[in-house]
């Protein structure tokens, strides 16, 4: 059988190979279709879109892609934050925060407080801190690649964690 | 509260005392807070920053709060009035215009410690302390904090900390400024290259009047950029190691200058004097600078009749807000100017040192 275009059914006459990741994607388009998609270099000896070819294979972002992110209690969109710099409430720490630990870590190079506490959240604990400065040590172990210490670090975080945070 | 009475007073921080005060002017260390369940004040509605300034005003009152605080409104307050806050540095520049809706501050009658209230984040704390004092600021604030979060229930992540409008003041919440007075390093042309190198540890470096501000007057405010991931404590240790060293060097600097050329400092200091002294007209920009050559010539001992809590005064009048509060009536730009000069005049010829 010969393969027709995925998008308009008319005879297929470009074909794309794309394997991702050790997944193989084809794509069949006709000619027409392939120009409309920006996928075929313009007859005028323009370049090939590589941008529009990348968008083909990989689709559409998916929906927990960090910049769909909103939160449900003060409906902030986590782009708005970013074009204004400003969170909207407390909740949004929660709500955006896959967005926002690596920003975090750009900024702080740390993403875990190791300071001061409330009374009411059970003040500093030593417990706390020194999880906090372990994974701390962790990070930096990591970023000298020296992994075997980073390995015994890693092992001493998650027995503590283990023991005080259930997850 | 009469800001007017407030006039012939210096706050805490031009008091000219304390540790390293022949370099450090003062020591400012601030809190973000923000109350657990509200929308920070940027999404907040006109009805829940009343809500907010309610709660913030009952608990400022009824804690245990150390000195005692006053609470004024800044919404409704005149322009004048708000500027002359500011040039206290008891509210901030966002606070005074940027922002509207329900806000102000509270302080004490020694301008040492203030809350702002509906600021970037419901609660702005501050504690000022005279020269070089990052401990002691920090106990106060500690403390401070406490009595207020006995009546408050603060936004708080285990993982993040304090939370805060904007991400850049996470987890502590904390930003610890020493304002210096670096005018030999100046004179000597390495300022450039200490801050290059503060820049490389993640330290910031603004002029005297916050954000954007730039430096008139030799005076530097250093701060963390940081706040997330080390403790209060550590973060201030690195900030008074830095501020060490940036110490020893302007004191180098200065010997040096007594060293080497010590007539024409004294010549510089002296013609400073002679112009703040017979001006006519004169803006803020060239009265910091020649205050700041005062300001050297009273350390390096070159000058003997006038004192640093007469320099901090002269300093704080000669600034707008505080300058036509003096004269009892606004003055635009060249009034200003000649005022100020007036001002000056009058007061150095009382002193005696023309």
């Amino acid at each position: 059988m010969k393969p027709v275009c995925q998008f308009c059914g008319q005879p297929a006459t470009v074909h794309l190979t794309d394997i991702v990741q050790k997944v193989k994607k084809e794509s069949h388009l006709c000619e027409a279709c392939a120009r409309e998609k920006q996928l075929m270099p313009d007859p005028a000896g323009g370049q090939l879109n590589l941008q529009a070819l990348v968008a083909l294979v990989l689709g559409p972002p998916p929906a927990n892609e960090p910049t769909a992110l909103i939160c449900p209690s003060c409906g902030l969109q986590y782009t708005e934050f970013r074009k204004h710099g400003r969170l909207g409430c407390p909740a949004d720490y929660a709500a955006f925060r896959p967005a926002l630990e690596p920003l975090l870590d750009k900024i702080h190079r740390a993403t875990t407080h190791a300071g001061k506490a409330p009374r009411s959240a059970g003040g500093a604990s030593p417990e706390r801190s020194e999880l906090a400065d372990l994974r701390e040590q962790l990070r930096s172990a990591v970023a000298a690649e020296r992994y075997e210490e980073a390995a015994v670090l890693r092992d001493t975080i998650r027995q503590k964690e283990g023991a005080d945070e259930p997850r | 509260m009469n800001l007017d009475d407030m006039l012939p007073t210096l706050g805490e921080w031009l008091r000219g005392t304390g540790p390293d005060s022949d370099a450090v002017v003062s020591t400012r260390i601030r809190l973000a807070r923000n109350l657990a369940d509200f929308p920070f004040t940027t999404r907040a509605s006109a009805a829940q920053k009343s809500e907010v300034e309610a709660r913030a005003r009952e608990a400022i009152a009824k804690a245990d709060v150390t000195p005692k605080l006053d609470y004024i409104s800044v919404n409704g307050m005149a322009p004048l009035d708000r500027l002359f806050l500011v040039e206290r540095q008891l509210i901030s520049r966002e606070l005074a215009n940027a922002l509207d809706g329900p806000r102000g501050v509270a302080f004490d009658s020694r301008e040492s410690v203030s809350v702002m209230v509906n600021e970037e984040d419901h609660l702005r704390i501050q504690v000022m302390q005279s020269g070089l004092a990052l401990d002691t600021a920090w106990e106060r604030i500690d403390a401070v904090d406490d009595a207020l979060e006995t009546r408050l229930r603060y936004a708080f992540h285990d993982r993040f900390g304090y939370l805060t409008a904007c991400p850049t003041n996470v987890g502590t919440g904390m930003r610890a400024s020493v304002l210096l007075h670096l005018p030999a390093l100046g004179i000597t042309k390495q300022i450039e290259k200490v801050f290059k190198a503060l820049q490389k540890i993640n330290l910031a470096v603004r002029g005297l009047y916050g954000e954007g501000s730039r430096a008139s007057g030799d005076l530097y405010q250093i701060s963390n950029q940081v706040t997330l991931g080390k403790s209060e404590p550590r973060l201030l240790a690195e900030i008074g190691e830095v501020i060490g060293m940036i110490l020893t060097y302007e004191r180098q600097a200065r010997q040096v200058l007594m060293k080497e050329r010590r007539q024409a400092e004294h010549d510089r200091v002296a013609r400073a004097i002679g112009t703040l002294g017979s001006a006519t007209m004169i803006n803020t920009d060239e009265t910091m600078e020649l205050l700041s050559a005062v300001r050297l010539g009273i350390h390096l001992h070159l000058l003997d009749d006038l004192d640093l809590t007469t320099v901090n005064q002269l300093f704080i009048h000669s600034q707008s807000a505080h300058l036509q509060k003096l004269a009892g009536h606004a003055l635009d730009g060249e009034a200003r100017n000649a005022a100020r000069a007036k001002y000056l005049r009058s007061r150095l010829r009382d002193l005696g040192t023309r």
